[in-house]
């Protein structure tokens, strides 16, 4: 399957489970704050299965196609703290990330989500030529 | 029908298809989530279409959510009421936003890769907890300030 086939079926899959929980739960499928919400121990049952859902998403990748995804990590310790800090206090401060308001915001008209989609994607557009203007 | 046990299940499956999809997408793999974001250098457009695909299935979603008085297994629908668009929301997102491009990652992708078991996103997850809750103190003590005698 090309890469462009696999994006697009992959992409309708997530969108699929956004529109099942929403449908059953009534819920948002912002991984963000899902995530946010177990850590503070909200809801935990629910969120927690579909944590763990999220993480065997993969293990079921690995037993359909008899191998793991491509996961290619170039950057060093130091910079993935550096991220990871970055990602969770700005999806805490911006109320969500890629799926909240990427997927289910711009599902939903919603203008607030479409200004923090033109935020992020901005930003990370800045990170990367940040990154490679720097060799890495 | 309000049944713990069945929004449980709901949940699971929802998160199976959720880390499956993404898998399948190309989003767990922060090589090609760079090259997405490399608009100026060597650009690989492919991952618009996770976010396109997912869109058009989850507005489908959206439309018959809007049709049903309560979703199907709650009393009610739990949606962000919070429509401002304010510094706090351009300011996080672009601080995300950063963090997204440098590392390639972003919540969902590096919670479904902590099954490859590797060092570096089980690193990113847990760095990303941490600034959650270095905002959540923050945010705390500047939304409540304590009392002073005035």
């Amino acid at each position: 399957m090309s890469a462009y086939l696999s994006s697009l079926a992959g992409g309708m899959l997530i969108g699929l489970s956004a529109a099942i929980l929403l449908v059953l739960n009534g819920r948002i499928a912002g991984i963000s704050g899902i995530v946010g919400r177990l850590a503070q121990g909200a809801n935990i049952s629910v969120n927690l299965a579909f944590v763990l859902g999220l993480v065997a998403g993969p293990v079921l990748f690995l037993a359909l196609f008899g191998s793991w995804p491509q996961v290619t990590i170039t950057v060093g310790w130091p910079l993935i703290i550096l991220a990871g800090l970055l990602v969770g206090f700005g999806t805490r401060m911006g109320s969500g990330c890629t799926s909240g308001h990427g997927v289910l915001g711009l599902a939903r008209l919603s203008p607030r989500s479409f200004v923090a989609v033109l935020s992020f994607l901005t930003a990370g557009v800045l990170a990367v030529t940040l990154l490679r203007g720097m060799g890495l | 029908m309000t049944s713990r046990p069945a929004q449980i299940a709901a949940a699971l499956l929802a998160g199976v298809l959720f880390g499956f999809g993404l898998a399948l997408s190309g989003m767990l793999d922060p090589a090609r989530v760079q090259g997405f974001l490399d608009i100026f250098g060597n650009w690989d457009p492919s991952l618009a279409f996770v976010l396109g695909g997912a869109v058009v299935v989850a507005f489908a979603g959206v439309t018959l959510s809007k049709r049903m008085r309560r979703p199907v297994l709650d009393t009610q629908f739990h949606l962000p009421s919070n429509n401002r668009i304010d510094a706090r929301l351009i300011a996080g997102s672009a601080i995300f936003g950063l963090g997204w491009g440098l590392a390639g990652f972003c919540p969902g992708p590096a919670v479904a890769s902590l099954s490859l078991g590797l060092w570096q996103t089980m690193l990113f997850v847990a760095a990303m907890l941490a600034g959650m809750m270095v905002h959540d103190r923050a945010y705390r003590t500047q939304r409540a300030p304590a009392h002073r005698p005035a």
